[in-house]
């Protein structure tokens, strides 16, 4: 097998089922009548390619198998709605009723949000975008551009606080963020804000110095109000694999996530990872981002996810 | 986690242990652990499972030597095919004939690109080249401001026009290289989503309105199984040239390069790893696969090993070593097979769990040399009875060497630790020596 032939076989293989993963379940129930190792072999593939991970997407094929097996289902008919069940339960909460509405502001004022995640994941315009939400209804919005790293951050994090009209607080490029996270609390609590928005630069996960500012800026907000950051979003972006574990494991080390933004979910890509993140740490999914524009913001849904797992 | 699955695969290789060939049944295990591998390093499972078939039939029936198990034998095929797949490591670009040439940088939002144009521009510069920077994303807030601020840093100017489309910008800067006699233009563009059919006529658009020299698409390290759609749509519409592999600094294995070169086949060319704008690297195939695997090359090491370390040898090492007569010159000795195997650094990273040294943390080779000098710069009888090595045998040793006196008592301090060490170790450990061909310590 020489090499030129190896990567064509490769092409091929991948050509052949070139509409990824559109109507791939409707497909398999029109052209199997029974549930065999055949069809849950496929159902892996499907799991595997929305990036839902090898340990997730055992459990859940597994959970079928049994079921198949104990409720002596062999119709494939039956087998969507089966599916749908399981994933449902491997999400943070068992599976239990869908979340309440993320968008809600619950009693604390100022309530502080802080955002972090790893570089190029779209924190920025997922907090312009969560900006507007709250502005639309009614909330005293302020926004923190604690990112003073990148080149051109508070340009960027000013255009959205504009769109958005939330009030900016910045200081110049290279301040020490914790410092303008600081500030930004304070003035969100003398100035009467209802939501305080941190931004904070884009930093991996490995990279122990950056998770330690990431700290730090935590303990300063807790300086102004112990109770905050009353939610630390993780942004993840949904063409993110395997690795959005290691991710969420160790932004969930350093401070404590309590909700996850899946981001770039208008592609192709599905976000299974984040099915993974919320059944092994327990952290919710809350916000997912479908696009450009400042209102493709939505409340994470459990059922529609599943639904775009297997949909077109 | 690395470690992790390498114990795994270590504690399956080790039930292979000692059976002659390959057959389905000894090598299944090994293969669904490799194809677990495989898909935790966000290698397309599709790309996964044809890979693994191919491996499984040009290694079955294969005999193994007597050295090294079946499992063993299939973890180095597989290596040796990732290798293979993942092509070269030329990070070559395409020159224009007349200059300036044209360098299209295109790929997902947030995949790196702007940073990855700074870099280059400034890797341009270094190699004597005139680059001009191009900002031609006007659509993602402050992007313009983003790489004029990177541009500054690295001190080249960038093109920029406010009011026009991406596509005039382009072209102004090609002509504005052309009269500022810049002699390479790199071209910046906006992130698209593969899917939006108007971002990608646009991309297209600059492609037919410049006629790049030399298109990359730029991917981030930690893309997942999307990889093989963004790729093979981006390439649909550029033919791109070659990608670039971005955030190799953290800890996402890379299997979306495995995807891209089954879906494309277009060569990487470079691995962008940090913030910092001279963290360019060039792509080195064997490095990758070695990182997609997470596991040292256990195989490797113990071939070569068994090529370099003469049997006799390791016999008679190992009747001393069990007398615990192990002196500076069995040392030097095995220093010299060591350095046989080639660069430590090399040797060390086909160890388990040594593939995650720090970046920085190399392993300086020259020890060894400055080892070597201080031990033949001692007597016979000094390195048969080093306990008679005194303060001013070390100072004639240190003169002798062209080392310090300090260099000297730390390869004293190092022998006694593997002395030591060798006591307790008795005769097991003496097996594993021999095998590893390794100095204890080292």
């Amino acid at each position: 097998m020489g090499l030129l032939d190896s990567i064509q076989r490769l092409r091929e293989t991948l050509g052949k089922t070139r509409e990824g993963i559109v109507g791939k379940v409707a497909r398999l129930v029109s052209t199997r009548r029974t549930i065999d190792e055949e069809t849950l072999e496929e159902l892996e593939g499907i799991l595997l390619g929305a990036d839902v991970g090898m340990d997730t997407t055992s459990r859940v094929i597994d959970a079928i198998r049994i079921r198949v097996k104990e409720e002596g289902l062999a119709d494939a008919s039956e087998l969507l709605p089966m599916l749908k069940d399981e994933i449902g339960l491997q999400f943070a909460g068992n599976g239990a009723a869908e979340p309440s509405d993320p968008f809600a502001l619950p009693a604390a004022r100022p309530w502080v949000i802080m955002v972090v995640g790893i570089n190029g994941v779209g924190k920025t315009t997922s907090i312009g975008k969560l900006a507007h939400q709250y502005v639309r209804a009614g909330n005293k919005v302020m926004i923190a551009a604690a990112d003073t790293f990148r080149a051109a951050a508070n340009e960027q994090i000013g255009v959205w606080a504009e769109r958005a009209g939330a009030a900016l607080i910045q200081q110049k490029h290279g301040a020490d963020p914790a410092a303008v996270a600081y500030d930004a609390v304070q003035a969100a609590a003398s100035r009467g804000a209802d939501v305080m928005i941190i931004d904070t630069a884009g930093r991996l996960h490995t990279k122990v110095n950056l998770m330690e500012e990431l700290r730090k800026i935590k303990r300063v907000i807790q300086k102004q109000d112990p109770a905050a950051p009353h939610e630390v979003l993780l942004a993840i972006d949904a063409s993110t694999g395997q690795n959005g574990m290691q991710q969420a494991r160790q932004f969930g080390a350093s401070v404590g996530v309590t909700g996850l933004i899946l981001t770039k979910l208008d592609g192709t890509a599905k976000g299974g990872i984040v099915l993974a993140i919320s059944r092994e740490l327990n952290i919710p999914v809350k916000f997912i981002g479908v696009g450009e524009r400042i209102d493709d913001l939505q409340a994470f849904n459990r059922k529609a996810f599943v639904e775009a797992l297997f949909a077109p | 986690m690395f470690d992790e699955l390498s114990r795994k695969l270590e504690g399956v290789l080790k039930k292979l242990r000692g059976q002659g060939k390959i057959t389905e049944v000894n090598v299944a295990e090994t293969l669904r652990e490799v194809r677990r591998v495989l898909l935790d390093a966000d290698v397309n499972f599709k790309v996964a499972k044809q890979f693994i078939e191919d491996v499984r039939k040009k290694a079955l029936g294969q005999e193994v030597l007597q050295s090294i198990t079946p499992g063993q034998l299939i973890v180095r095929v597989i290596h040796e095919e990732l290798i293979a797949l993942l092509g070269t490591s030329s990070a070559a670009i395409a020159q224009a004939a007349t200059p300036p040439t044209v360098i299209l940088v295109a790929g997902l939002q947030g995949s790196g690109k702007t940073t990855f144009c700074a870099k280059l521009a400034r890797h341009l510069k270094e190699q004597g080249r005139y680059p001009l920077l191009a900002a031609a994303d006007i659509y993602r807030p402050a992007a313009v401001d983003q790489l004029m601020t990177l541009g500054a840093e690295v001190a080249l100017p960038v093109y920029h026009a406010a009011g026009v489309s991406p596509v005039d910008i382009a072209v102004g800067a090609v002509e504005h290289a052309r009269k500022n006699a810049r002699d390479v233009v790199i071209i910046d563009t906006a992130g698209r989503l593969h899917i939006d059919e108007e971002m990608m006529k646009e991309v297209g658009a600059i492609k037919a309105a410049v006629a790049p020299d030399e298109i990359l698409f730029v991917v981030d390290a930690m893309t997942g199984q999307d990889a093989v759609n963004t790729a093979r749509a981006f390439n649909e519409r550029l033919n791109f040239d070659g990608a670039v592999l971005t955030k190799m600094d953290g800890d996402a294995r890379g299997g979306a390069a495995i995807s891209l070169r089954a879906a494309v086949g277009k060569p990487i060319k470079f691995i962008s790893t940090g913030e910092k704008l001279d963290a360019l690297e060039k792509f080195h195939p064997d490095r990758l696969a070695s990182r997609i695997l997470g596991m040292g090359d256990v195989v490797t090491l113990v071939e070569k090993a068994q090529q370099q370390f003469d049997k006799e040898k390791a016999v008679k090492l190992e009747a001393k070593l069990r007398r615990s007569q192990f002196t500076l010159e069995d040392f030097l000795e095995q220093l010299q097979e060591v350095k046989k195997m080639g660069p430590l650094s090399q040797v060390l990273g086909m160890l388990p769990g040594m593939n995650r040294l720090p970046a920085g943390a190399n392993v300086d080779d020259s020890a060894l040399v400055r080892i070597e000098a201080i031990i033949r710069s001692m007597t016979h009888e000094e390195r048969r009875t080093p306990a008679i090595i005194n303060g001013s045998r070390r100072k004639r040793i240190a003169a002798g060497s062209g080392t310090s006196v300090q260099d000297v008592n730390r390869l004293m301090k190092q022998y006694d630790q593997m002395q030591k060490m060798m006591k307790t170790l008795g005769k097991g450990g003496a097996r594993a020596l021999r095998g590893m061909g390794l100095p204890a310590g080292m």
